[in-house]
This record gives C-alpha cells, structure tokens and sequence, in this order.
C-alpha cells in the first residue's frame, strides 16, 4: 500500500503517527533503492541510515511551509552528510516541496536534483552540502541570525562519522559553545562505518558523547535508536525540554540499514547497484514494509 | 612621494567605515579570527557587541558562519588576514559562499607585502589568484583609504560576494575629491598614447609617480587603476591599448594568477597586445620595514620606468 504521506504530517495520535513515519521511511527506502538502481549511480549507504531520522523531521519535527520554502520562520535543517542526497530529495518530494515525478530525474544532466544538495535549486534544501565539514559551522550562522533578529525557529544539523572526521565541525562545536544560540541542536546519525570501513579502522570517535561534554554541550543522557521513529520522538521530547545550549543528540545507526548484505558494509557507501543486488535487496525491504503495514 | 604627502591606513579606514556604516545598516554583522585589534573591526565589536563574532583562530568555521547568517537575510563582513582568509578558508568560500552565491563581504587585511615584519608566513601573494578562481566572486583591489571605504559600502549592497583587500600599512590619500570607486570600472588616472599601465592596490601611488617620471623624458603614459580586477572593466581595458599598443601592469602579488594575467587573459582575446609586468617574481619575500622590502621584491617607481622603456624599446 502507499500512504498519503500529507495524511500523516497532521495525524493527531502519537503512537499511530509513528507507525506511520516508520512504515513511510521504509517506503522511502525502495525508493531510493530503485533510483539508485535505475541511474547506476548515488550514494545507499548513508541515505538509508537516515531514513527514520528524516522522515521523523519532515513529517512531525520540522515547522516548515512547503509551499513557501523560503518562509523566515522556518526550522532549519542542514543535511551535512550530502551523500544522503537521494533520500533527502524522497522526503522532501512526498513533503510537497517539489513533484514526486522529478525524483527520477536524481543526477541528470539539467535536472533539479544534484548528486549533492544544492540549494539554489531545490526547493526545501537549506544549504548545499556535500563536502563534508561544513554543516556545523552553516547551521551555528543559522541559529546566530535567529538570536539576532529574534525569531524563533529551530536549526538542526545532520552530521555523520566522515563529518566528524574534518577538523572544521570541531571548531564549529567549539564556536557554538562559545556563542550557545538557543535552539541550535546537533543530530548525529552514527552509523560507524565510513567510506573506506568502520570508522574504528578509519577514524574512531568514541567516545564521542564524552567528546561533546568535554567541548561544553548538553548531550542527551543516552544514545537513541536512530531507526525507530518512536525512540526518534522521545529524544525531541528531551530536546524540547532543554534550556542549555547548544544541544547534541546521538542517534545509533546502520550504514545501509534494511538490508542485510548491505548493513555495516562499507562497499555499499557509494556502489552501483547492479540488477541482481537490487532485486535482492528489494525483496528484503519489501517484505519489513509489508511486516510494518501489520502495524498501522 | 614626497614628505608632505597626506597617508592613511586602509585597515583604519575598515575600521571607521564599519562604524560608520553600521546604524544604516542593521543587518551589518562582523566576524574576525582572533585579529579584532590589528584589523580593526574591534571598535566595531566594542559598539555592537550582539553584532560582533570573535570566532577565535579558526578560518574556515568563521566563513561558514557567515555563510549561514547571509541566508538568513544578514549582511556578513568576514576579516581576517588576506593570506589565512584565502587559504585556510579556501572550501568554504567556494562550496558555501560561491556556490550558493551568498553576500558575503570578505575583508582580507594585512594583504600584499603589508606585514613586513612578520615575514613570508603572514604575506599574501596568492589572495588575488585564489579569488579570482572562484565563481560568483567579485575581487576588489582599492589604490588607497579612500577607495577602501567606497569598496566596502558597495560591497555590502551587492547580491554577491566580494573580495576586498586591504593593506595594513598608512599609503598615499590618491583619491579624496574625487568620484567614487565603482566596482566594475577602471579608473583613467592620466591620458597618453605611448603606453597603457595598469596598476591595482597600493602600487598605485608608484605608478603615479613613474608616469610623471616618464613624462618628463617625453612618455606619456595612459595610466588605468584597475581597482576591480573581477569582473574586469575590458572595454576601457582596450580602448587604452588600440591608442598605445603596449601594456605594463603592476601589482603587488605573484606574478602568477592576480592583475597580470587577468589583464593578459582578456586582451589576448579581445586584442592580442604586447605586455610586461612588474609583479613579485613567484618567490617569498622575506621580514622588513614595508616600502624597502617592496623595493626589494620588485615593486617601486624606478622598477616601474624600466620596465616601461624596456617595452617602448622592445
């Protein structure tokens, strides 16, 4: 079945909105399997780590106007880790920022829809990304702009391990303890495997929320699971209840989550993704939507 | 130049005019690595504290800030010295400010060979090149204090980024009285027909005084101050050399990516043309006082006369 993905952004129940963003980040995951397949080209590692964590944002966390994308009032979200292009653009598509047809134009020539985030020519897109390092820094501007011109809204930044890698976030997290701009919060989507492999091979970063405190931020008082809407939501209910800025939320994750030969696998980071492998991982991720739709 | 003649510090003049600017511009914000005092954006920090960002020695996070305040509607001036702004802050100019073409303002002080003492470490001799390099980049070379802070007003109202670089040192007052600088437009300072110069930034003043040097001996020179050296004003540019015939730029960068090959760039295009230059010969300068080690490196009247015969002689 599909959902009417505007259904759910205003659904009143809690627990029946959740199963619904989990059974539509599941979707969204098809999707972006299919594009990716079709164009032989994009990144599925990262884009389907992030799968709940975005649909979570753009169906329930974010005060956005999808008809008006460049509304001053608007939570701002920057997606630093890029490579998640594909799955940024499904939501954002089925969020009603731009026709869900035009997703089939991801990565071609004159297309909307860049390898990387572009912002000047999609529209929901906050800040082109893609060269990893700089979301941090972007994201603190943000939420600097809102303390002066006294407006409300909230900026999020998406970080992943490679971002956390380039020496640019940490002196963005060292200038945002600095400044501690109210509603400037930090969602880490930490699926521990990078490029090239675990990111205990390539660059380890644990422990990583003690690396937070040392720098002078609020870090949640426990990791979420950044694959279950309904952990997702809790950890914006602690969010919400802060007064100390700015905030840091780690979320565990699975590189290429949903399917099994494709999870914690590091050759999956940016990989075509041939006939064979796709028809493969399609059965997997058709058979958890079909176990998810029990739940609704 | 003679003793008498009136000197001013482009830096001071950065200074005064973010003060100056700052009421009638509310979405003006400031953010400086560490070097508030010696660039001096301080005084600003000091009047507009809410509007001032010490971002501590950290480049790159400094024009990524900007870059996020600029799409929320504020006008960001980043400064920092020329050398560590261009090049420690090199990705994030052209991933976040270029690509996305946001209005930031990038004041890049202490340019040039203008922090003498502190050596090749802190010069910069590659700014020009790194700027012009980069989409959506507008690169601004003001010739004194004046056009300094005429660069900077129009900075902060275009839709694009700028570069604006700045010297440390007190130069000659060349243009007091006289109209603006305009971002765009060369500046015909003298009119010959023997032989076009092209000067940008501080070896304005030199250029000045070798064309009067060249008069006497009977060379009238068609003096052009390229003080925007992208986009480049190529009209003017060759409607001077279809008179003359001849170029000689100056500058005081690398002989390498800055005035001379801009101008070398547009006119082997529009009107192939015989050129010399007097440039830094893609080297290091070294520590000393500002206008010997100029000297040193290549940059003074004398040089300039040389070069401009060698090229009517050639």
């Amino acid at each position: 079945m599909t959902l009417d993905a505007s259904a759910i952004v205003v659904e009143p129940d809690r627990s029946r909105k959740a199963a619904r963003m989990q059974y539509l980040a599941q979707q969204f995951r098809v999707e972006v399997l299919d594009i990716l397949h079709e164009k032989g080209t994009g990144h599925w590692g990262g884009a389907a780590s992030a799968a709940e964590l975005l649909a979570s944002l753009y169906f329930d966390i974010l005060r956005i106007r999808p008809d008006q994308p460049d509304w001053p009032d608007r939570d701002r979200l920057v997606v630093s880790k890029g490579h998640a292009s594909c799955m940024l653009y499904t939501m954002l598509a089925h969020r009603g920022f731009f026709p869900v047809e035009e997703l089939s134009t991801f990565r071609d020539l004159d297309s909307r829809l860049q390898g990387h985030p572009c912002m000047n020519k999609t529209p929901g897109v906050e800040m082109s990304t893609g060269a990893l390092g700089h979301g941090m820094s972007v994201t603190l501007g943000m939420a600097l702009a809102a303390r002066l011109q006294g407006r409300d809204y909230w900026s999020y930044v998406l970080v992943g391990d490679g971002d956390l890698n380039e020496g640019q976030t940490w002196e963005g997290i060292m200038a945002a303890a600095k400044f501690k701009p109210e509603r400037l919060v930090v969602l880490v989507d930490y699926n521990k495997v990078q490029l090239d492999g675990p990111s205990d091979e390539i660059m380890p970063m644990d422990p990583l929320a003690d690396k937070f405190r040392a720098f002078n931020w609020n870090v949640a008082p426990r990791s979420y699971d950044g694959h279950s809407v309904a952990d997702i939501l809790e950890s914006f209910d602690w969010v919400r209840g802060q007064d100390e800025w700015p905030v840091v939320v780690i979320y565990r994750t699975h590189k290429g989550r949903g399917v099994s030969f494709m999870e914690d696998n590091h050759l999956w980071h940016g990989a075509p993704i041939d006939d064979d492998t796709h028809a493969k991982a399609r059965t997997e991720l058709l058979s958890t939507l079909r176990e998810l739709e029990k739940a609704l | 130049m003679s003793a008498t003649v009136q000197k001013a510090a482009m830096r001071d003049a950065f200074g005064t005019t973010l003060l100056d600017l700052a009421p009638r511009l509310p979405e003006l914000v400031v953010l400086d690595c560490d070097v508030a005092s010696s660039c001096k954006t301080a005084a600003f920090g000091k009047a507009y504290p809410d509007r001032f960002f010490n971002c501590g020695v950290a480049e790159a996070n400094m024009v990524d800030i900007a870059a996020g305040m600029a799409t929320c509607g504020l006008r960001p001036v980043v400064s920092t010295f020329a050398l560590f702004l261009t090049l420690k802050g090199t990705d994030q100019i052209r991933n976040t400010v270029c690509y996305n073409r946001l209005p930031v303002v990038f004041a890049g002080g202490y340019a040039g060979l203008s922090d003498s003492y502190d050596g090749a470490s802190h010069q910069a001799i590659t700014d020009l090149a790194v700027m012009r390099a980069m989409p959506h980049m507008t690169v601004v070379v003001p010739g004194d204090a004046i056009e300094l802070r005429q660069a900077i007003e129009a900075a902060l109202h275009r839709p694009d980024p700028t570069y604006v670089r700045i010297c440390r040192n007190p130069t000659p007052v060349l243009f007091e009285d006289q109209p603006p600088l305009e971002i765009g437009r060369i500046r015909k300072l003298r009119d010959g027909a023997d032989l076009t110069i092209g000067v940008c930034g501080v070896p304005t003043a030199m250029a000045i005084e070798a064309s009067e040097s060249l008069a006497r001996d009977g060379i009238e020179v068609d003096l052009l101050e390229i003080s925007t050296l992208k986009p480049l004003d190529v009209e003017t540019l060759v409607a001077s050399v279809s008179k003359t015939g001849l170029m000689l730029t100056v500058e005081e960068h690398n002989r390498y990516g800055g005035l001379t090959e801009a101008v070398a760039g547009a006119l082997s295009c529009e009107k192939p043309t015989k050129m010399d230059y007097v440039a830094i010969e893609d080297t290091f300068a070294e520590s000393g006082p500002y206008e010997e080690l100029l000297a040193k490196y290549g940059l003074s009247p004398r040089r300039i006369v040389e070069k401009a015969k060698a090229l009517l002689g050639g």
